[in-house]
């Protein structure tokens, strides 16, 4: 009966679904605190049991990414570009994969952060997911922008965000360069496959922090076009 | 000429009754679009979006709905090449109203958009074209009224781009929307008001026998414009707003008052849909009823039978009753993003443009300066998204719509000369 309507007109608006895949990437890279916490205190069943959780909210994640290409087809007249909306979504999913890696990665290898390290990286973490908590702010500010017409103040206040995101990332880099210098200190009195995995995990959960960038970099290419 | 005397009556009942049952079909499936956007942005809920488009629906038919009834009833067609046959003109009207209504009723059911204004103007000019003479043709007239259907979604979409525009402008790029809208929808309720009550009283009250001077026509629709804007801040003033949601960036208190504004913009639409498309239902009922109180003899100026235009509200009334509910129900589900902000720019934008074309007398698609208008605030970077496949459907379909329509009333109009000649 839509069809031969005026509300058929109207399709289904992409701006509520991309809000909360970016809210369950968010909620599923946050796992990784309490994750990190387990593993600290060498509980591998509650760690697993995370990781299981973690995992969950990155397949929710992936079929919500799912369900909105398809019901993003060509032939829509949107205020923002079709191309650049999908390809923020594909950014943002990264994040939910990238944590999901972690997981798994730490958790296959029992891997121990050294205990001279365990407060510094927690921090780190914590300023990486500050980082995707930002970009899901930002996204969370399209329906307004909407509202906008995607102009005006509530663009300025979009990048503002876009802009403390990107501080927040240069934040972590400074944050992964002390680690890093830090562990090379001590890295010769430790098993050295386990640092290789180290080293490696410090640059994924810095990723965290890179994609959140991203995805604020692909807000402003959507904003920017028309 | 005898078929007219001897006859008459029972043609007039014929084709009272089928455009009774054309209103009742406008009414049914049509007026959905025009309160559709209103129920689907949940200004209104269906219960009383049907109330209002029964008021207006039928002050827009009886008020202004005169001008659009004489072009279809005495503009499309040259009299004058009626004027020794006006049984053909008599049998011609009935099988255009059959054939619109005929197909209403097959598109309804298959789902398809239809506009009745193209229906009931693509079997007028087929009857005419085809059935009697080329030369019984106004064409210079049909090609106004052509040119208009390409026209008013343009010209109603650029309005509702500077509508949209100037309420971003004026309430939603500034510091403190919320006391903004307050202060600016009442001027945009006005707007409604005056443009719907300056046409109404220029054009639509003709056959009411009140003539109200330039002037004075300004005057009094002025005042019903402040009248309309009084209630609508009254209306306002008794919202209650979420307090949690009063900062700078949340739009949910704005939308509140913008749900207000609807209300009289739904009341626009209804009202200017009520107008102009009550005409494809009584137009060519009033053809009928003129040639046969007039004897047969086709008289260059009378008036629409006094019972002609309720007739026509009537039955669009009855349809919305009876079948309107289910319609807009239907319709009104599902619906994301479409907010009373955009919503109002959109029914503003058509129901001024709609409202106007009746008083000028164009038969005119109300979903089709409908969709216009959408497409005007997509522009604007307004709406989530707008299927493009369901706008090309719209359109494919007044192309359609012609000769089907006028395919359909050349058969009815041979089968009609068959039976009573």
């Amino acid at each position: 009966m839509a069809r031969n309507s005026i509300l058929g007109v109207f399709a289904k608006s992409p701006i509520k679904p991309l809000e909360k895949h970016i809210q369950i990437v968010v909620k599923c890279s946050k796992q990784l605190v309490p994750f990190f916490d387990a593993c600290v205190a060498q509980d591998w069943t509650e760690a697993a049991k995370i990781r299981r959780k973690l995992s969950k909210l990155e397949q929710d994640a992936d079929v919500l990414k799912r369900q909105l290409r398809l019901e993003l087809p060509g032939g829509l007249f949107m205020p923002v570009d079709r191309a650049d909306l999908l390809e923020l979504l594909t950014q943002q999913d990264k994040i939910a994969n990238k944590a999901k890696d972690i997981a798994g990665r730490v958790l296959g290898r029992k891997l121990e952060v050294p205990v001279s390290l365990q407060a510094e990286f927690s921090v780190y973490l914590v300023r990486c997911i500050d980082a995707t908590e930002k970009a899901a702010e930002a996204i969370n500010e399209l329906d307004d922008l909407l509202e906008t017409g995607f102009r005006g103040r509530e663009v300025e206040i979009v990048e503002k965000m876009i802009n403390q995101l990107d501080a927040i990332e240069d934040d972590t880099d400074s944050l992964q360069i002390t680690l890093r210098k830090n562990l090379l200190a001590i890295e010769k009195d430790l098993n050295p496959v386990d640092v290789m995995f180290l080293y490696q995990i410090i640059d994924w959960v810095g990723d965290l922090a890179d994609l959140a960038e991203r995805v604020g970099a692909r807000l402003e290419i959507l904003l920017a076009r028309k | 000429m005898d078929i007219i005397l001897n006859s008459g009556s029972t043609l007039v009942i014929i084709a009272a009754v089928v455009g009774f049952f054309m209103a009742w079909g406008i009414g049914a499936n049509d007026v959905a679009n025009a309160m559709g956007t209103s129920v689907g942005s949940g200004a209104l809920t269906i219960k009383q979006a049907i109330i209002i488009a029964m008021v207006f629906e039928f002050a827009g038919a009886y008020l202004a709905g005169g001008e659009v009834t004489s072009t279809i009833r005495k503009g499309i067609i040259d009299a004058s090449y009626f004027v020794d046959t006006p049984e053909l003109l008599v049998f011609g009207m009935i099988s255009a109203l059959f054939a619109a209504a005929t197909w209403l009723l097959v598109a309804s059911a298959l789902g398809w958009p239809v506009s009745t204004t193209h229906s009931i103007v693509g079997a007028i000019v087929g009857f005419a074209a085809v059935g009697v003479s080329v030369d019984a043709v106004t064409w210079s007239k049909v090609l106004g009224i052509v040119g208009s259907w390409v026209i008013t979604p343009l010209i109603s979409g650029i309005i509702a781009f500077i509508i949209f525009n100037s309420a971003q402008k004026l309430i939603f790029d500034t510091d403190k929307p919320l006391q903004q809208a307050k202060r600016w929808v009442p001027l945009y309720m006005f707007l409604a008001g005056f443009v719907l009550a300056l046409v109404t009283i220029k054009k639509g009250l003709k056959h009411l026998d009140l003539h109200i001077g330039t002037a004075d026509g300004f005057i009094y629709a002025a005042i019903t414009a402040v009248i309309v804007a009084i209630i609508g801040k009254f209306f306002i003033a008794r919202l209650k707003f979420d307090e949690n949601a009063a900062k700078a960036t949340h739009y949910v208190n704005v939308e509140k008052v913008f749900g207000v504004l609807m209300i009289v913009t739904a009341c626009a639409m209804a009202f200017a849909h009520g107008s102009n498309d009550v005409a494809n239902a009584i137009g060519p009922l009033a053809a009928v009823v003129s040639i046969v109180e007039n004897n047969g003899h086709i008289a260059a100026k009378s008036a629409i039978a006094w019972w002609i235009l309720p007739l026509g509200g009537f039955g669009i009334v009855a349809g919305l009753a009876i079948f309107g509910h289910k319609v807009i129900a239907t319709i009104g589900h599902g619906i994301t993003h479409l907010t009373p902000s955009r919503g109002f720019a959109a029914e503003l934008a058509a129901a001024c443009t709609v409202v106007i074309a009746s008083g000028a007398g164009l038969p005119i698609s109300t979903t089709q300066t409908l969709v216009g208008a959408v497409l005007g605030v997509g522009m604007a970077r307004g709406i989530a998204a707008i299927n493009l496949g369901v706008v090309r459907n719209i359109v494919v379909s007044w192309v359609i719509t012609l000769p089907v329509g006028a395919g359909l009333s050349i058969m009815f109009f041979w089968m009609m000369k068959g039976m009573f000649m």
